[in-house]
């Protein structure tokens, strides 16, 4: 990489507005060839509103864009591509019926005689996936491929169409380990070809392991860039970077649980499920968090959904204060105390197009209706008291869920739980696509409730926060629990092993603060 | 002032992250069109016509308008609940049909009046209830399920009359169909009233709320303790309730029993809730909307007659506004989405 030449993007002095708010504040940014740009900050920073402006999606009121030292004006995504730049979407593009060549030639079907020329389709197909170094078969349809490779065939599309910058919008939120790592060397080769990358992701470590620079943003204004590639006393820290997104100092990130557990509240003796899933056992006791980890389809959901009768057990006993908890359906599982956050927030918890007030009391109106009809005194009381709690604004009421942000919209699911006062809560992913500063909140949560005596099982992918918060670690690997350890004694990379079936002497483990390592 | 809008300064975090403008400029239109551009919409309807009919701005004519309205207002309320769980109902005209014979039926039998507009209205919730299971239980698609169910219960009027219409002149209840109350004709008494009741089950009960939750987000209500079952056959249940009262309206008016009675019906009646803003995807709309839609529907058939357009003219211009209505209900939609 030469110094001399232009970076291949350049945005210089940017701004946009949207009515009153000031989204993005005289923004200069640069993507130089073969480099890895992270972009980071909180939800709504203006991250993506500056996606969308190199995207040609957006219009910025000031400044001007410039590829390769020459000036451009990019009125729609088409032109943006015919300029070289690519965004590869947190949701995917794809049309899962048709298959992986179909959905690369989309748009540029290669016809013979007017009609379309499967064989050329497929071939070429061959082509643009060997370009990225994906080894799927071209003919499958792309909705049974897995996430992460339904991404590798974006990605293929981009690079066939001579992308020479390309933007990542969190792309590892849905992949296992290993696909991100397949990803990671993905993005190392098409940055050694000389391709500028924009990698957006909440996750700190990959943004170490992948970033040549990092870009902070914060309320809209770019708050700096650090090259992450200096040493001495230009060296960049972690802490750094979460001082740049949230303007200030985050001591403790992880709030660990300071309650005493107490007698077992939830036992769960041999439950399997569909698909392979068990026989799993383990407790949880009032007042104690236990951390469940593993990889993607280890198992961890499907547990869960056993337990709150969102699915049908095939087998096993599963008792709640010694109650035998015997559910059929998430009613029976509410009725007898479960309170469960479900994994996915838009497709499995939230009503979009209802107010913050209904999504909070959808599951507790029979506490406040009387022969049907809701008090809506009494309901009003009741969602406010744990909007305090929450430190959501009582202003935000009657907006709809849709307008919040992510963090936010969480809390609306955890505020919804806490008025069902559960004596077992499980957490299925509680911080995904959440930023820090609701993240830290969500912790201090989680916290008081366990506080109250309830029996809290978390499910996560994010190694550091499940070592970070819970007492207990559950690691579950082909449906099963492989290793119970102590979170307060463990690390990421004995968790990792377990999960992934380095000691896979078939036996379960138990570790201890006692046991040597 | 207000203690909602209070932001104490003890709280310093910014709770609610600043959304990106547009949602919010967007949700400002979205927010007042929901709730006053079908008004409007009807407003520019009446002072267009007023314009153009000189007999059209009367009292008379308005009456008229009104009684003419009723019969697709309460298929139309039937219809919202069940459009808003994000199911349809394309049985509603052929309820009405077995449900008005089967009225007209009992009261020719000599079962006591209102019993015999008991019965009516129980054979549509019956009817109602069946598309209800089958699309609750069944999982089946609720288009296929009311397009079998409009079908065979179709067959079901002819066969009770043996295809023959049955005259009932001095029918017991016809006072529903053309009888008034200090001028205001009964119908249109009976259409506030089912209004009212549909108003209060969706805007004041346990049971609304689940509507509107089962119908943005099936497994999100499912997850959330919803006996989202329970919620689509009575949603179904009530559509049917709703028709057979209508059913009971149309036999009173034209003191018989019709077996083509209603065909057609459910096209108006799903006119009349998209253009009053319920979104067919489910989750959105309100009832009085609905209401509007419908008197839309009945002031453009009403001047368009007076204004002498031929009928041919007159389907071109209802499929046109029809048309347009969803048209502006998925802009709403990509609005929304576009964020």
């Amino acid at each position: 990489m030469s110094e001399s030449t232009a970076p291949l993007l350049e945005v210089e002095g940017i701004s946009k507005r949207f009515g009153a708010t000031l989204a993005l504040s005289n923004v200069s940014f640069d993507v130089r060839a073969g480099e890895v740009h992270a972009l980071m900050g909180e939800n709504g920073a203006g991250k993506s509103t500056l996606m969308k402006i190199i995207s040609g999606n957006y219009q910025p009121d000031t400044g001007s864009i410039r590829i390769s030292g020459s000036p451009v004006t990019m009125a729609s995504p088409r032109d943006a591509m015919a300029a070289g730049v690519a965004i590869i979407h947190q949701e995917l593009n794809t049309i899962p019926e048709m298959t992986v060549a179909e959905n690369l030639a989309t748009g540029n079907e290669p016809l013979r005689f007017g009609m379309l020329d499967r064989r050329t389709m497929v071939a070429q197909a061959r082509e643009k996936l060997a370009r990225v170094g994906a080894d799927i078969d071209p003919n499958r349809p792309i909705g049974q491929l897995s996430v992460g490779m339904q991404q590798m065939v974006e990605i293929a599309r981009a690079v066939a169409e001579n992308a020479k910058v390309l933007v990542l919008d969190e792309p590892t939120a849905a992949l296992s380990r290993t696909e991100s790592q397949q990803l990671f060397e993905l993005i190392r080769s098409m940055r050694s070809r000389g391709m500028g990358l924009v990698y957006i992701s909440h996750r700190m470590e990959e943004v170490w392991e992948l970033a040549d620079r990092v870009t902070v943003f914060r309320d809209g204004q770019l708050i700096g860039t650090r090259d992450m590639r200096a040493d001495g006393p230009e060296q960049v820290g972690p802490g750094d970077i979460v001082k740049m997104m949230v303007g200030r100092d985050i001591d403790d990130l992880y709030v660990r649980n300071a309650h005493q557990s107490g007698d077992v509240r939830l036992a769960v003796r041999d439950l399997t499920g569909p698909g392979d899933i068990g026989p799993v056992s383990f407790d949880v006791r009032g007042g104690q968090v236990v951390g469940m980890v593993g990889l993607i389809g280890a198992g961890r959901t499907e547990v869960a959904r056993l337990i709150y009768g969102a699915d049908r057990r095939t087998g096993g006993a599963v008792t709640l204060d010694g109650e035998p908890l015997d559910v059929h359906s998430p009613i029976d599982g509410i009725k007898a105390g479960v309170g469960l956050l479900p994994e996915s927030r838009k497709d499995q918890a939230l009503f979009l197009d209802l107010s913050v007030k209904d999504n909070i009391g959808m599951s507790t109106l029979r506490d406040h209706s009387s022969a049907g009809v809701v008090r809506s005194g009494s309901l009003l009381t009741a969602v406010r008291g744990v909007m305090d709690q929450l430190k959501v604004r009582s202003n935000a009421l009657k907006l709809e869920s849709r307008a919040l942000s992510g963090g936010n919209q969480q809390k609306l699911v955890l505020g919804r739980l806490l008025l069902q006062k559960p004596k077992l809560l499980i957490l299925d992913e509680p911080t995904r696509g959440v930023d820090i500063g609701a993240k830290s909140e969500i912790y201090r949560l989680i916290n008081e409730i366990a506080g109250t005596g309830a029996a809290v099982l978390v499910i996560s992918s994010d190694l550091p926060e499940a070592l970070g918060i819970s007492d207990e670690l559950l690691v579950m690997r082909n449906g099963r629990i492989v290793a119970t350890l102590d979170a307060r004694h463990a690390d990421e990379e004995r968790v990792m092993q377990h999960a992934t079936g380095v000691y896979d002497d078939g036996a379960t483990t138990t570790e201890t603060a006692g046991t040597a390592r | 002032m207000n203690p909602m809008t209070d932001t104490t300064p003890e709280n310093p975090l910014p709770d609610t992250k600043p959304e990106p403008a547009a949602v919010r400029r967007g949700s400002v239109v979205a927010y007042w069109w929901d709730r006053v551009g079908i008004f409007l919409v009807l407003l520019i309807l009446i002072a267009l016509m007023a314009a153009l009919a000189p007999n059209f701005l009367s009292v008379d004519n308005a009456i008229n308008v009104a009684r003419s309205v009723s019969i697709n207002a309460i298929l139309a309320a039937g219809l919202t609940v069940v459009i808003l769980t994000a199911g349809i109902d394309l049985s509603v005209g052929s309820i009405l049909a077995v449900a008005g014979v089967g009225s007209v039926l009992l009261a020719v039998d000599g079962v006591p009046t209102p019993l015999a507009l008991l019965g009516g209205i129980l054979i549509g919730a019956v009817a109602g209830a069946l598309n209800g299971a089958f699309v609750a239980w069944l999982a089946l698609p609720a288009f296929i399920v009311t397009l079998g169910s409009m079908t065979y219960l179709r067959g079901l009027a002819y066969s009770l009359l043996d295809g023959q219409p049955l005259v009932a002149s001095d029918l017991g209840f016809r006072g529903i169909g053309n009888g008034s109350v200090a001028g205001i004709p009964q119908p249109v008494i009976v259409m506030v009233v089912v209004y009212a009741i549909f108003w209060f089950l969706l805007e004041r009960t346990r049971f609304g709320r689940h509507v509107y939750a089962v119908g943005g987000n099936m497994e999100a209500a499912r997850l959330a303790g919803i006996n989202v079952k329970r919620v689509l056959l009575s949603a179904y249940m009530l559509a049917g309730a709703a028709a057979g009262v209508a059913g009971l309206i149309f036999s009173a008016r034209v003191l018989s029993a019709q077996p083509t009675a209603g065909q057609g019906y459910e096209l108006d009646a799903i006119a009349a809730v998209v253009l009053g803003g319920t979104s067919l995807a489910g989750g959105r709309g309100r009832i009085l909307g609905t209401l509007v839609g419908a008197v839309i529907i009945g002031v453009l058939s009403n001047g368009l007659i007076l204004l002498d357009v031929p009928f041919f003219y007159q389907l071109i211009i209802k499929g046109v506004v029809i048309i347009i209505a969803i048209a502006l209900d998925s802009l709403k939609r990509f609005s929304r989405a576009g964020t």
